[in-house]
């Protein structure tokens, strides 16, 4: 599609336009994506636990989510007397304009219109996820409130931890592929096989990691209901309590597609086309996510820095010697 | 290397607070995340049952009763109308007798599955809260049948109960048995193998025997030490002697012991229940009592196995239709007194743990 090959053009203003126009596209599709995600989540969370689920707002309650952002669009913006207004008022923002951004470097079909093709796309994905970091910890800290600082600081740390085991887990993937392009790796299976079946120990510290990343349960200590309130979104109420939301569920839709493009072979299958192939991937793995929550309890805080330092991270490093053995003798022999 | 200024924080949890299981207040002082004390506020419930109690007769105090401990409120009405009893020496008719251990061992089973579902949700998991509503659920159309209430039954009388149970009502209990049988084996499946739960409730807010006797624990949390100590056993009242049943007991004194133990107990229930609708005769409900209650002056003690731990109700009389004094003995708020001592050196995470191991019923510790 010429229509939106703009990465190699010259920035003029009609370039920018284009640029902006294929922006809103992806933004609006998103939004629609993590619509349905909280519909999806809610029905079957809700089928899960003997529940009808959302039912109400139009046939088979389909737009309860359309319903939610509007409540919280037209909530009252409320800042506490006693924060850090300016931090306060960005920490949203810092929070969840990189959520949108990694999203660029997805590659949902061969052709990926959308796509960035950077050639360093996990490095970008992993390093702009990062920032998401400073937003939550800013929200905490800003919000001047006791529940909010703990569940600010208790997801610094643990996002920060996880962060590690998930990029060492990739690493086999990308010694595989012999690229940090998305493209490349996906590329890289078809000729080859799924990188479940080789990077199986990779995989499992990628999916146990991603749902920590991620602040999902069994890993959702920052938000821990029972013990925090709401964590570091206790004050937040309105839009940029949905900012938060939004940021916390556009990750868990890129997580789920790097996770269907580095280990199920992206958009590669038979017979359907490419997207469609795509999305049932990315779909099964948020359906994973949502599954775990019905079932799991929550780890205690300190088991959970035990738990990436003394067991991912080990075995993320097993994983990747063992990979970079195994391929040199494939290499040499 | 300059030493980091650290303070120490002063939390306030609750009285709002999803997981103070209504309105306990802990005034918590955090270093960290390291609980360093913690004062626990009670009486944001407190309705002066027992001042109230003072000017009523005996028979209406039982619709406060059930106001005491709301998830188990026919052992609450047992208690008082038992005290009365055996202050005043009345014969109770056999029916009454089975149909009062039927409802309450319902009751125990209804009030215990919702400490699973509770404490589940306070460790992080969704799922198991729902799944033992559906069994509470058909706990509470039972009593429904029996007495037309879900939650305050107001079922007890002084010398027998209000109402006969309607026809069918032994069977669809009996019916219950085997399906509620099932549900336990489902929670085990769920919950006790889950190795982040166990991870989060083996060997946390233990205590041995010796500490739990020193605070007067009963119930659950002085069993769960390893204590054989159930009055239904130890002083029988009601009928309790004529049934077939243990008493499990745990071994360590930790949050665990005391999950599986509220699972331990359903079982045992159950048993009860089968036996009582096996052998329940035919007969009046309601004995031979006078129509205005006087218990002779002097005072009376009697404690039951409530739900929680021992529920006493102890009472002066001056011979009149109203009780002189009326004191309840709330288990919950005398297992609620070892919770600072516990908590000390734990962190936050755990607080909810033990905290909600414990077992209380905010209605029952402030009364």
């Amino acid at each position: 599609m010429p229509f939106f090959q703009w990465v190699n053009d010259a920035l003029t203003w009609g370039t920018l336009f284009r640029m902006l126009l294929g922006g809103i596209i992806v933004l609006l599709f998103l939004l629609g994506v993590v619509a349905y995600m909280l519909y999806f989540e809610r029905k079957i969370i809700g089928w899960m636990q003997l529940r009808i689920g959302p039912n109400r707002v139009g046939p088979l309650g389909l737009f309860q989510s359309i319903a939610d952002v509007l409540k919280l669009l037209a909530k009252e913006d409320i800042v506490p007397a006693q924060a850090d207004r300016p931090l306060f008022l960005i920490a949203p923002i810092i929070a969840f304009v990189p959520s949108f951004v990694v999203i660029a470097a997805i590659p949902w079909t061969a052709s990926h219109p959308f796509t960035a093709d950077i050639s360093v796309a996990l490095l970008y994905y992993l390093a702009l996820s990062s920032i998401t970091i400073l937003g939550i910890m800013l929200g905490g800290w800003a919000s001047n409130n006791k529940y909010s600082l703990l569940g600010g600081m208790r997801s610094a740390a643990q996002m920060i931890s996880y962060e590690i085991p998930l990029g060492m887990s990739l690493l086999g993937v990308i010694l595989m592929a012999g690229s940090l392009n998305i493209v490349d790796i996906v590329e890289a299976q078809r000729r080859f096989m799924w990188f479940i079946i080789p990077q199986f120990l990779g995989f499992c510290v990628f999916i146990v990691a991603a749902t920590a990343e991620l602040n999902r349960t069994p890993f959702d200590l920052p938000e821990a209901e029972s013990e925090l309130v709401a964590g570091y979104h206790t004050e937040y109420s309105g839009f940029r309590f949905a900012f938060y939301m939004l940021a916390e569920y556009l990750y868990v839709f890129a997580i789920s597609c790097l996770g269907a493009a580095l280990f199920f072979g992206g958009w590669s299958g038979p017979l359907l086309p490419g997207w469609l192939w795509f999305a049932i991937k990315v779909s099964a793995f948020i359906f994973f996510f949502f599954w775990l929550r019905a079932t799991m309890p929550r780890i205690r805080v300190d088991q959970l820095m035990t738990f990436s330092w003394k067991v991912l991270l080990p075995l993320a490093l097993v994983n990747i010697v063992l990979t970079s053995v195994i391929k040199y003798w494939v290499n040499a022999g | 290397m300059a030493e980091i200024r650290t303070e120490e924080m002063l939390m306030n949890v609750g009285p709002q607070h999803p997981s103070t299981h209504g309105v306990l207040r802990l005034v918590v002082k955090l270093d960290g995340e390291t609980i360093v004390d913690v004062d626990p506020v009670v009486g944001y419930l407190h309705r002066g049952t027992e001042k109230l109690a003072e000017d009523l007769q005996y028979t209406q105090i039982i619709p406060y009763t059930d106001r005491m401990d709301y998830l188990a409120a026919m052992l609450n009405n047992y208690a008082l109308v038992h005290a009365v009893e055996e202050a005043m020496e009345l014969q109770i008719p056999e029916r009454a007798e089975y149909l009062r251990v039927i409802v309450m061992e319902l009751n125990r089973i209804a009030s215990h599955l919702l400490f699973i579902g509770a404490y589940l949700l306070d460790l992080g998991a969704m799922s198991p809260f729902l799944y033992v509503f559906q069994d509470r659920e058909r706990i509470l159309q039972l009593f429904n049948e029996i007495c037309g209430a879900r939650i305050t039954y107001n079922y007890m009388r002084i010398g027998g109960v209000k109402w006969d149970a309607p026809p069918g009502w032994i069977e669809k209990v009996q019916q219950f048995v085997p399906h509620m049988r099932e549900s336990i084996k489902m929670l085990h499946d769920l919950i006790t193998g889950n190795e982040i739960f166990l991870n989060r409730v083996k060997g946390i807010g233990a205590y041995d025997a010796e500490t739990a006797i020193a605070y007067s624990l009963s119930g659950i949390n002085l069993r769960c030490t390893g204590y054989k100590w159930d009055l239904r056993r130890n002083r029988p009242y009601s009928i309790y002697d004529r049934f077939d049943f243990e008493i499990p007991v745990g071994k360590n004194g930790d949050c665990f012991d005391r999950y599986i133990l509220h699972l331990e107990e359903m079982e045992q229930s159950l048993r009860i229940v089968e036996q009582a609708c096996g052998q329940i005769p035919e007969g009046p409900v309601m004995g031979k009592v006078p129509k205005i209650l006087r218990p002779p002056a002097g005072e009376y003690y009697s404690g039951i196995e409530g739900a929680r731990g021992e529920l006493g109700v102890y009472f002066v009389s001056d011979g009149k239709d109203k009780p002189y004094r009326l004191k309840f003995r709330r288990p919950s708020f005398v297992n609620l007194q070892l919770l600072p001592s516990l908590l000390k050196g734990q962190n936050m995470a755990n607080l909810i743990a033990i905290l909600g191991a414990v077992d209380i019923v905010l209605g029952e510790v402030d009364c």
